[in-house]
C-alpha cells in the first residue's frame, strides 16, 4: 500500500494526469455555462489541483515531477503564436502609424501603474515584477515575470483576471468613453486583455476581434522590452 | 504532427540560444516567435502546412499549459491576503488607464483619417 502511495507521490503520471483531467472539468464547466467569461478553464483547474493536492497531501514540488512536462510545452505554445500573427498580419498596413503608436504607448502605460501602484500601496519588489508584465497573453507574462524577478505563478492568476475584467467590462468601458470605431476597440481590448479579450472582440464583431488578435501578439512583444525600460526608469 | 512540432521546437531552441548568447532582456520563446513569424512571412506555406495545425491544436488548449504555474498560487495565499489592496487596485488601475490610452489615440487617429 505504501509502496503504491510511494508511486503516485513521485512518479509523473498522477501529476500528468491531475492537470489534464482538472483542465477537462474546466472546459467541461465552461461549455455548461455557455462560454461565459468568468467560467475560465485554467482558473477552475487550478482550483481542482489545490484541492486535490491538499487532500492528498502532495507537495506542490512532487506534483510538479508531473507538471513540468505540462509547463514545458508552455514555451512552444509561445512559438505557436507566431501563426495567428501571421494570420492577422496583412492588417497591420491598414493601420500602421496609429498602432506603432498606440501600442508601445499602451504597454508602457500598462507597466508603469502596475508597478507604481503596487509599490504606493506597499507592495515589494517581487510583487510589483509581477504585476509588471500581466497584460502580455499569459505565456509572455509569466516568462517575463520570471527573467524581471517576479513571482511566475501569481503572475499566471493577475493576467487571467486581466484578461477576464476585459471580457466582462472592457466593451462597456470602451463605450463610456465614447471609443466607438471598431478598430480601435479591438486593438484596445487586445492590448489589455490578450486572448481572453479577443475572444470577447470576436463575439462582438470579426473586424474588432482580427484587431484584437493582433494587438495581443504585438502588445506581447513590446510588453518584453517596456518592463526593462520602466525598470531602469522608475527603479 | 511531427513536422510541426519540429519547427515550434526548433524555433523556440534557436530563440534561447539568439537570447542567451546576446543576453537579451527578451525571453527565448518570444524570440522563437518573432522568429517563426518572420520564417512564416516570408515562405507563405499553404494553410494545410503541418506547422499551422499543431500551432492551432496547441492554442485551442493554450490554457492547459498554465495550469502548473497556476497552482503555485496556493503557496503565496498568504501573501495575497496581506497584499490584496496593492494587487486588486494595481490591476484594476493599469488595466483601465491602458484601455482608455490605446482606445483614445487609435480613434483620434482613425478620426482624422475618416475626416480626410
Amino acid at each position: 500500500m505504501n509502496e503504491a502511495l510511494d508511486y503516485l507521490r513521485t512518479s509523473p503520471v498522477a501529476g500528468l494526469l491531475l492537470t489534464l483531467v482538472a483542465y477537462r472539468i474546466g472546459v467541461r464547466i465552461r461549455r455548461a455555462t455557455g462560454n461565459h467569461p468568468l467560467a475560465q478553464p485554467v482558473l477552475i483547474a487550478v482550483a481542482l489541483v489545490g484541492l486535490a493536492l491538499w487532500a492528498l497531501r502532495i507537495d506542490y514540488d512532487d506534483y510538479m515531477i508531473g507538471g513540468s512536462l505540462i509547463h514545458f510545452l508552455l514555451g512552444s505554445a509561445t512559438v505557436a503564436l507566431a501563426v495567428p500573427l501571421h494570420r492577422q498580419a496583412h492588417h497591420l498596413k491598414e493601420l500602421f502609424v496609429p498602432m506603432a503608436v498606440a501600442i508601445p504607448v499602451g504597454a508602457f502605460v500598462s507597466v508603469s501603474f502596475g508597478i507604481l501602484v503596487v509599490r504606493m500601496l506597499g507592495g515589494d519588489h517581487a510583487l510589483q515584477m509581477t504585476m509588471a508584465p500581466k497584460s502580455a497573453t499569459t505565456p509572455i507574462a509569466i516568462a517575463i515575470a520570471e527573467s524581471a524577478g517576479g513571482i511566475p505563478s501569481l503572475v499566471a492568476v493577475f493576467t487571467i483576471v486581466a484578461g477576464m475584467l476585459g471580457a466582462v467590462a472592457g466593451p462597456t468601458v470602451l463605450t463610456l468613453i465614447r471609443v466607438r470605431d471598431r478598430r480601435a476597440r479591438g486593438l484596445a481590448l487586445g492590448s489589455v486583455s490578450h486572448g481572453i479579450g479577443t475572444s470577447r472582440a470576436l463575439h462582438e464583431d470579426a473586424t474588432e476581434g482580427a484587431f484584437a488578435g493582433l494587438s495581443m501578439g504585438l502588445t506581447a512583444l513590446v510588453t518584453c522590452l517596456a518592463v526593462p525600460l520602466v525598470v531602469h526608469l522608475v527603479g | 504532427m511531427l513536422n510541426g512540432l519540429v519547427w515550434l521546437l526548433g524555433c523556440q531552441l534557436v530563440g534561447e540560444l539568439v537570447a542567451r548568447t546576446l543576453d537579451l532582456p527578451v525571453p527565448g520563446p518570444v524570440i522563437g516567435m518573432v522568429l517563426l513569424f518572420v520564417t512564416l512571412q516570408g515562405l507563405q506555406l499553404p494553410e494545410t502546412a503541418d506547422v499551422f495545425t499543431v500551432s492551432d491544436k496547441m492554442l485551442r488548449h493554450l490554457q492547459l499549459f498554465f495550469i502548473p504555474a497556476g497552482a503555485g498560487i496556493f503557496g503565496y495565499l498568504s501573501l495575497v491576503e496581506s497584499h490584496a489592496l496593492p494587487i486588486i487596485t494595481g490591476i484594476v488601475v493599469s488595466w483601465m488607464a491602458a484601455l482608455i490610452v490605446v482606445g483614445w489615440i487609435v480613434s483620434a487617429f482613425t478620426a482624422r483619417m475618416g475626416a480626410r
